[in-house]
């Protein structure tokens, strides 16, 4: 077997510290994500990553907790865009970009005092792109806690969360405070998506958000599978993409290997394409007509 | 522009048959929405598409206007076949989602009526304007005019959008529920403006409502939708207690009560007739 | 800051400008914010691969901008638009970053891709960003009236002939020339907020539709004049300025269009009910 598993991989500490971390954002990314693709939030979902993003140059330049500063943000993000959005998709998605928009560009202000000040190279390319292999393993406490925290709070809300993301106005005739459950869910978005972009880098964050959760959805009806079936999308294209980033250290000659932001992300993208293929819309009698859920 | 007669082919004359539909059925999903629905319409007649949601008046209404291909059954306009994007139908569709943001005033929707199809920039010409202005007086809306399209009331939105399918001198104007989201004053007052406009032209006005007793005082015809089966004729003709018992496939009951006209579900014992209707709970209230 | 050798700054910005204002215009009125932000990002692997084959950046951009909006459109159309959008723009991301780490990349390099270079633009590549942008306004043109008739009340515009995907590949495809065009000035992560800022101030401020584009133009001018003035002086990076003012822009017209709201609804229009609730 060990064609598939190079030298090492298994006594290799950076890598169990990136199955155990990556495996629980996947988990949060997947639970939370159906609930963003089921509200039609993806891109706010996307622009936390980035606001969030920001928020780490900003703790790096500070020197102050980059989990303070991505988790932060992240909840300061998604208060401005929750405040100042619309109630049409339209307004919302605008209001979202605009609150993007000056993130990134205060991002880019402190990336450039980042690398000015403190002459670290690769500082834009770390903090974008992330590196799950370089996870300091004292951290897998801290993961678990914020998990448990974003999880957490899905599982409160669920009930009136779901009647209102699939239906506001029949939420609203039961009684339901959708304004305030929606504000509720923005805080739990921004913990799980502040917490996988500064664990596996920002790239990773929204494609392990939406995709496994899209992917799932397209499958089934019930929202509580979908939950399954989403975590459990994620965690395999996590750990496969792992394994694949590990062992393209060992292909070819120079040992220069391959992102695994790529496989993970390349794993995700298939899986929601293979989705939508005929042959499975047969097995899992899914009519293509009929309640869009997706 | 568009010239008057554009629309109207040699073998069209003004009072002929404007639409038919033929024996049209539909199934989607496993559904079969329609089953060999048949009317016509004349030109200037006003006709109302009656039928509880889901009885597949918003498909009908795609068929008609070549959206939706019928599985079986055609549709003939002016007494030819439905070509492809045929443009001498004025439709009014059910939801229009206006941005109240949105930089459009109502003489620029009405405008896009005329040559929003074409490519290119619209040149700004005199003759455009007198033509915008003549639809936007036709329907009352002069007032608004320069304002937000998107900021207009239900009702200002509805005639506005009348205004634009006017504007192309259809034979027949198609409403999908121009009713639905009106209050009772606005939603009479639409009806009065569509049956001024369908006599004073000629023009032929399809229009679909769950409700039917908003459009006694104009209706000439009806065409009745159930399960997808239609029954058409005059009221007198369609809102009859065995036709829409037969329609229905199960017993329904027709009430005139003080000029208004109620359809509830019948019993299934003809027998027990000591039914009180008006303390009774709530039957198959369609009408 | 007006010396010879910055001309081509100011030639090049002059041109985002105009084509930011002009593709904005429908940005916004589409509320295609996603998109216009996801077709910058997966450009930007376009870059990446480019350098590492040695051709023009510009190219790699069109090419990788376009394949975006054509992925965005045909997925969009199967499933849900926004998921299609977040995926195509993490794909393009991924690839990214996997040319990146197959060649040597400098930090200045990419974080002037990303953030915006004022020298962005050199003199061998004016030409064909003017010509891309000369068709890009020309498309635009043509396209004019049955994309506004589209976005505005699509169903009626199917009826008529406008087909709604047609419209929306034909302008995710203006959308990604523009990008193409506009990133090495401004910067792949703040392009798309250039398209929404200056556009979102113009229709709060007019309710005609070509005045808006103009005005869209006129605002997006003075929004990139100003960011290469001041960047140009402080050495700070372009997309700081330009995030910072299309924000500004934007709450500017948000509050205008407010106030303006609030002004009409102090006109009664129907005396008898005022009287009534006395």
């Amino acid at each position: 077997m060990h064609w598939l598993f190079e030298p090492g991989f298994f006594s290799s500490q950076p890598v169990r510290t990136a199955f155990v971390i990556g495996g629980v954002v996947a988990v949060v990314s997947a639970v939370v994500g159906v609930f963003t693709v089921l509200r039609g939030q993806s891109f706010a979902g996307h622009a936390l990553t980035d606001v969030s993003t920001a928020g780490g140059s900003a703790a790096f330049l500070l020197g102050i907790s980059p989990l303070l500063g991505f988790v932060g943000f992240g909840l300061l993000g998604a208060g401005t865009i929750d405040a100042i959005g619309t109630q049409r998709v339209k307004g919302r998605d605008l209001a979202t970009g605009i609150v993007l928009g000056a993130a990134t560009g205060l991002a880019a202000l402190l990336l450039y005092y980042d690398t000015t000040n403190s002459a670290t190279t690769g500082a834009t390319q770390t903090i974008l792109f992330g590196s799950i292999f370089t996870i300091d393993p004292s951290t897998i406490p801290i993961v678990i806690a914020f998990s448990v925290i974003a999880i957490g709070i899905i599982a409160v809300l669920y009930r009136p969360l779901l009647l209102a993301s699939t239906s506001a106005e029949l939420a609203a005739a039961r009684g339901v405070p959708v304004r305030l459950v929606g504000l509720g869910f923005m805080a739990a978005l921004a913990v799980a998506v502040g917490l996988s972009a500064l664990a596996i880098g920002a790239i990773l964050s929204t494609a392990l958000l939406i995709g496994p959760a899209a992917t799932a959805l397209r499958l089934t009806n019930r929202t509580g599978v979908a939950l399954i079936i989403a975590a459990v999308i994620g965690v395999a294209a996590t750990w496969v993409g792992v394994l694949l980033a590990y062992d393209s250290y060992y292909w070819g000659s120079s040992r220069n290997g391959y992102p695994v932001s790529f496989f993970i992300v390349a794993l995700a993208f298939v899986a929601y394409l293979a989705s939508g293929l005929p042959v499975v819309r047969i097995v899992t009698n899914r009519r293509a007509e009929g309640r869009r859920v997706l | 522009m568009i010239a008057d007669d554009q629309n109207r082919g040699a073998s069209d004359p003004v009072d002929g048959e404007v639409l038919a539909v033929d024996g049209v059925s539909v199934a989607l999903g496993g559904r079969q929405i329609l089953d060999g629905v048949t009317f016509t319409v004349a030109a200037g007649e006003f006709t109302g598409l009656i039928g509880s949601n889901g009885a597949g008046k918003t498909t009908l209404l795609r068929v008609i206007l070549g959206l939706q291909a019928p599985g079986a059954g055609q549709v003939r306009l002016g007494g030819r076949a439905r070509g492809w994007r045929n443009r001498s139908i004025g439709y009014v569709p059910q939801k229009v989602l206006l941005d109240p943001d949105m930089p459009m005033r109502a003489r620029d929707l009405v405008g896009l009526g005329l040559d929003g199809h074409r490519f290119g920039m619209p040149v700004p010409s005199a003759k455009r304007k007198a033509l915008v202005d003549e639809m936007l007086s036709a329907v009352d809306a002069q007032r608004f005019a320069d304002a937000r399209v998107g900021a207009l009331s239900g009702g200002e939105q509805q005639r506005v959008l009348i205004a634009h399918a006017l504007i192309c001198r259809p034979r027949l104007l198609l409403l999908d529920e121009p009713l639905a989201n009106l209050d009772l004053r606005s939603g009479q007052e639409i009806i009065a403006l569509l049956h001024r406009i369908a006599v004073a032209h000629r023009i032929a006005v399809l229009l679909s409502a769950h409700e039917m007793n908003t459009l006694l005082p104009v209706m000439d015809r009806v065409v009745y939708l159930a399960d997808g089966r239609a029954a058409a004729g005059t009221t007198a003709q369609v809102i009859r207690t065995d036709v829409l018992s037969d329609l229905y496939g199960h017993p329904v009951e027709v009430l005139h009560v003080n000029g208004r006209i109620l359809v509830v579900a019948g019993d299934a014992d003809p027998g027990a007739t000591h039914h009180d209707h008006s303390a009774s709970g709530p039957g198959v209230h369609i009408g | 800051m007006f010396s010879s050798f910055m001309t081509n700054t100011w030639i090049v910005a002059t041109i985002v400008a105009v084509i930011a204002g002009v593709v904005g215009f429908f940005v916004v009125l589409r509320g295609s914010a996603f998109p216009a932000h996801a077709l910058p990002n997966s450009a930007f692997a376009g870059a990446a691969a480019a350098n590492l084959l040695g051709i023009s950046a510009l190219i790699g951009l069109g090419a990788f901008a376009a394949v975006a909006a054509i992925a965005i459109a045909t997925l969009g159309r199967r499933g849900r638009h926004d998921v299609a959008t977040a995926l195509t723009l993490v794909l393009g991301l991924a690839l990214g970053a996997l040319f990146l780490s197959r060649s040597v990349q400098y930090e200045a390099q990419l974080f002037s891709l990303l953030f915006g270079e004022v020298l962005g633009v050199s003199t061998t590549e004016l030409l064909p960003v003017a010509l891309l942008a000369l068709a890009s306004i020309a498309v635009i043109g043509v396209l004019y009236r049955p994309l506004l008739y589209s976005s505005v009340i699509p169903d009626i515009a199917e009826a008529k002939g406008v087909a709604s995907h047609r419209m929306e590949l034909a302008f995710l495809l203006v959308l990604a020339a523009a990008t193409a065009l506009t990133v090495p000035v401004v910067g792949a992560l703040l392009i798309f907020s250039l398209m929404i800022g200056p556009p979102a101030a113009a229709r709060a401020l007019t309710s005609r539709p070509a005045a808006a584009i103009i005005l869209s133009v006129i605002i997006a001018l003075i929004t990139v004049w100003t960011a290469i003035a001041i960047s140009y002086q402080t050495n700070w990076p372009i997309g700081f300025f330009v995030g910072t003012l299309s924000a500004v822009a934007y709450a500017l017209g948000r509050a205008w269009a407010a106030w303006r709201t609030t002004r009409t609804a102090d006109q009664p229009t129907r005396p008898d009910i005022t009287l009534a609730t006395t």
